[in-house]
């Protein structure tokens, strides 16, 4: 799977995309951000305040509970500032 | 219309294409975004605007076609830049071409508040106590939360 992170949630993770495996048991984006979360360093820092974390499942914004399948593309990022 | 480009925006040229050749069009409504040179108490030296190329085109069009829906419009322009800006410098060109000011003024004023909410960019500002990343306004999202009541 694709992850792509934007902002300040780049700067903190510390890159721009990643491919990942997830493990079986991450099925939606709520077990996706716990298993970064659960990483450590730059990804447990940048996902400590979920409030302000926004995520995208092939360019539509999706909610927690939204599932993963194999070849998304998921991007988190910080509310948009744009205009 | 979309476009999503680091050049700066020819307001003039742009707003002159968007009704040219259609004489049905009877006002064309514009909304100009511009660098400022201030951002909370601090100044502003220069803004760099980071976006989700792919993602942000697809939002604009979405934006685009619900302006379509609600109003009647003969025509829709997005402009919006990326990269780094200077105080000043043009951002975001929104303009709106109908028969009639009122549906021109109003999907302008629509479109511009979706676009701030919906559209995937980031900006982060040069401040003499450094780099930092600009946060979301609440007010943005009870701006775009209005328009749900006014269909």
């Amino acid at each position: 799977m694709k992850l792509l992170y934007f902002a300040w949630l780049r700067a903190r993770i510390g890159c721009a995309e990643e491919e990942v495996e997830l493990p079986p048991r991450v099925r939606d984006v709520a077990g996706l951000l716990d298993w970064l979360r659960s990483r450590g360093g730059g990804y447990a820092e940048a996902l400590r305040d979920l409030s302000i974390v926004r995520v995208a499942v092939n360019q539509d914004y999706v909610g927690s509970e939204h599932p993963l399948r194999e070849g998304d593309e998921v991007a988190i990022f910080p509310p948009v500032t744009g205009g | 219309m979309i476009r999503v480009q680091r050049e700066d925006i020819d307001v003039g040229a742009a707003l002159e294409s968007l009704a040219a050749g259609n004489h049905h069009i009877g006002g064309v409504a514009s909304f100009v975004g511009l660098v400022r040179n201030i951002g909370g108490a601090d100044r502003v030296s220069a803004l760099t605007l980071e976006h989700y190329s792919g993602m942000t085109e697809k939002k604009l069009a979405e934006i685009e076609t619900e302006a379509h829906r609600r109003w009647p419009l003969d025509a829709v322009l997005i402009i919006h830049r990326y990269g780094r800006l200077a105080p000043g410098d043009r951002i975001v060109l929104v303009a709106t071409a109908s028969a009639h000011r009122e549906a021109a003024l109003a999907a302008c004023h629509f479109l511009i508040d979706w676009l701030k909410t919906d559209a995937p960019f980031w900006k982060s500002e040069e401040t003499p106590a450094g780099e930092r990343w600009v946060e979301a306004r609440t007010e943005d999202n009870a701006a775009r939360e209005g328009w749900k009541l006014h269909p």
